[in-house]
């Protein structure tokens, strides 16, 4: 293939991909617009049914108005409300009243992308990483140990690792910060000592995100790699007696990655939701804490504002991960 | 059968059906021997001792109790929610492979759509405008996990569609479904126990996660209310680890079990991937495509 092809190939194939995450971003926010108005019983009154008693039916309909349930047809709803996300506007939050949904979530996703992100990258390099060496050496120490030892790591849930690292690690040695993202001191500056609180209090929370998703990349791996190795072309490299490191990575590790990177795009949904119930337990200022707090607060305005937000971050990082593939796979590119 | 006999033999699959079998026998017959779960039984956050072996929580509840009782609904859920899970799994993943073209594109990227969409953020806006309870709970798992299975099961189906014992079934005249419930999803049962056993794991911990947001019936005692309470009563704060310990380690010990089983399915049906290289146990008729190999190991994960 010439070069220009190569490069009018990965276009398409780019583009065809974000029309299906446009596609896919479109599901989400009518899904977002029906499902309060698919349930039983009015929308507008479970939404303010926390109002009862304390507001005027005026004001009442006026909230209802504020919140685009109105009598009009659906259709007209829909609009409106198609409308009025093109301005950025997500409602406005029951449990933060009555600040906008949009202002509300605006930093607090920043700290779960900072966090999320993080953990996710370290987690996918390292697992990766084990897994390839496992399958390496098969049946060897890190073959034998590690597989099962993560496994076991992996099946209690996220938030509940969270919980044992904060009890042991921060509560009884005290070694690292239990709540928060940085001290409460501390104005938000590019300075030593804030970097050095937010990194500080990023151990535990991303530290258990970590352990808790290496297993299923170094399994992944590890399992691709031990197909990948079976292969003929690793026998052909053996015969012409090619350097044992370079069959490694060149000849196995290279072929075996592409379903660990196609399934990381996918398991960023999980990671995030794990992600999401981690920060409640440290009580990080990230989506997740929100997340408790309008559920506690039965603010829906706020918890749709989070699904359509947490989505579109994550078709946004799918589609970085596809960027990522064309330059790694040629066999992409078509 | 003789996949059944195999599995029975891998050592990976019978220590993790000891364990579940262990956890089940505990849930079914341990709560005769201990007190109501809900009752206020003694002084709140009590270390373990001999009148309360696990403690109490910070109601004077009995530890130990709210944990056997817990296992009880939560397993229930999560082994129904996947089951329906897979049911649609393969209704969906049996037409897209099977009829192919228009109505295969059209249900791939209907899945595409639903797999790419991050599950807990939907689930509690669903979750949230429903009663709670656990046909809530389940409703809701089932609406964000079915597409994982659809996926793996497609594949599979569309390699089968391929063989002449299909073509012959369809040439003399059986209807659509039939091939596909009597020809086809027979041919995979390793690959649709293995998505069984992904998805309640899924279930299990999708549970677990929106009860401890508090989506659940706060009323009942679940292993996911379990640890609402235990964080709501600030065991973090009291260093009581009595109170959210016994429940994750139920939690770990049955999705520990499960991807045991899991694995050794995965080991007699793939001999590439048993600890040894020769070929031990009778030949297996399914072949196991890459994508089912892995799909416990990324689906599990919740």
């Amino acid at each position: 293939m010439s070069a220009l092809g190569a490069v009018r190939g990965s276009a398409g194939f780019l583009l065809r991909r974000l029309g299906f995450y446009a596609l896919a971003g479109w599901v989400a926010l009518t899904l977002n617009f029906l499902i309060p108005r698919l349930m039983p019983g009015d929308p507008a009154t479970t939404m303010f049914a926390r109002f009862q008693g304390e507001l005027e039916p005026e004001a009442i309909d006026a909230l209802r108005e504020a919140f685009g349930l109105t009598d009009a047809p659906i259709w007209i709803q829909y609009l409106q409300y198609l409308e009025a996300l093109s301005r950025g506007e997500l409602g406005i939050s029951v449990a933060y009243f009555p600040s906008p949904v949009s202002e509300v979530i605006g930093v607090a996703l920043l700290w779960t992308v900072f966090l999320a992100g993080v953990a996710v990258i370290i987690s996918f390099a390292l697992g990766t990483a084990l897994g390839a060496l496992a399958a390496w050496r098969r049946n060897g120490l890190l073959d034998s140990i590690t597989p099962p030892l993560l496994s076991f790591i992996g099946a209690f849930p996220y938030f509940w690792l969270a919980m044992a690292a904060a009890w042991i690690l921060g509560f009884q040695l005290g070694w690292f910060p239990l709540r928060h993202a940085h001290d409460a001191g501390l104005d938000p500056a590019f300075t030593g000592e804030f970097l050095y609180s937010v990194a500080s209090h990023a151990v535990l929370p991303a530290g258990t995100m970590v352990l808790a998703s290496l297993g299923g990349w170094l399994l992944g791996m590890r399992n691709t790699m031990v197909g990948v190795l079976g292969e003929d072309f690793i026998t052909y490299a053996r015969a012409r007696g090619l350097p044992e490191g370079r069959i490694w990575l060149h000849y196995a590790v290279r072929n075996a990655m592409m379903p660990n990177l196609t399934s990381f795009g996918m398991a960023l949904g999980f990671v995030l939701s794990g992600a999401l119930l981690t920060e409640i337990v440290f009580a990080y200022p990230g989506q997740g804490y929100l997340l408790i707090n309008a559920v506690r607060a039965q603010d829906y305005p706020l918890m749709q504002g989070l699904f359509l937000t947490i989505t579109v971050a994550v078709l946004g990082a799918n589609w970085l991960v596809d960027l990522v593939t064309v330059v790694l796979d040629p066999r992409s590119r078509t | 059968m003789s996949t059944l006999r195999a599995l029975l033999a891998n050592p990976k699959a019978r220590a993790g059906l000891v364990i579940l079998g262990l956890i089940f026998l505990a849930a079914l017959l341990g709560p005769l021997f201990t007190p109501d779960p809900l009752a206020y039984l003694g002084d709140p956050l009590e270390p373990p001792s001999a009148e309360h072996l696990l403690g109490t929580t910070g109601q004077g509840q009995d530890v130990l109790a709210q944990t056997l009782v817990g296992a009880r609904l939560t397993l229930a859920v999560g082994l129904a929610t996947g089951l329906l899970v897979v049911l649609i799994g393969a209704l969906v993943g049996g037409a897209a492979g099977y009829f192919g073209g228009k109505v295969d594109d059209l249900l791939t990227l209907f899945l595409n759509v639903f797999l790419v969409m991050p599950g807990l953020p939907l689930m509690v806006v669903l979750a949230a405008w429903l009663p709670p309870g656990p046909v809530t709970m389940m409703g809701v798992m089932v609406v964000t996990g079915w597409a994982w299975n659809a996926r793996v099961l497609r594949s599979q189906v569309l390699a089968l569609r391929r063989k002449d014992f299909v073509a012959a079934a369809v040439v003399s005249g059986e209807p659509a479904w039939r091939v596909v419930v009597v020809e086809i999803l027979p041919n995979m049962a390793s690959l649709l126990a293995s998505a069984f056993i992904g998805a309640t794991v899924y279930a299990i911990g999708a549970q677990v996660g929106l009860e401890f947001l508090g989506l659940g019936d706060l009323s009942i005692v679940t292993w996911g209310t379990n640890l609402y309470w235990a964080t709501n009563d600030a065991a973090l704060m009291t260093g009581s680890w009595w109170t959210f310990v016994p429940t994750g380690l139920g939690i770990a010990l049955t999705g520990f079990g499960l991807t045991l089983v899991s694995f050794g399915l995965d080991e007699v049906t793939n001999p590439r991937l048993a600890a040894t290289r020769h070929i031990s146990g009778p030949p297996v008729s399914t072949p196991v495509t890459h994508l089912g190999d892995t799909s416990d190991s990324t689906g599990g994960r919740a």
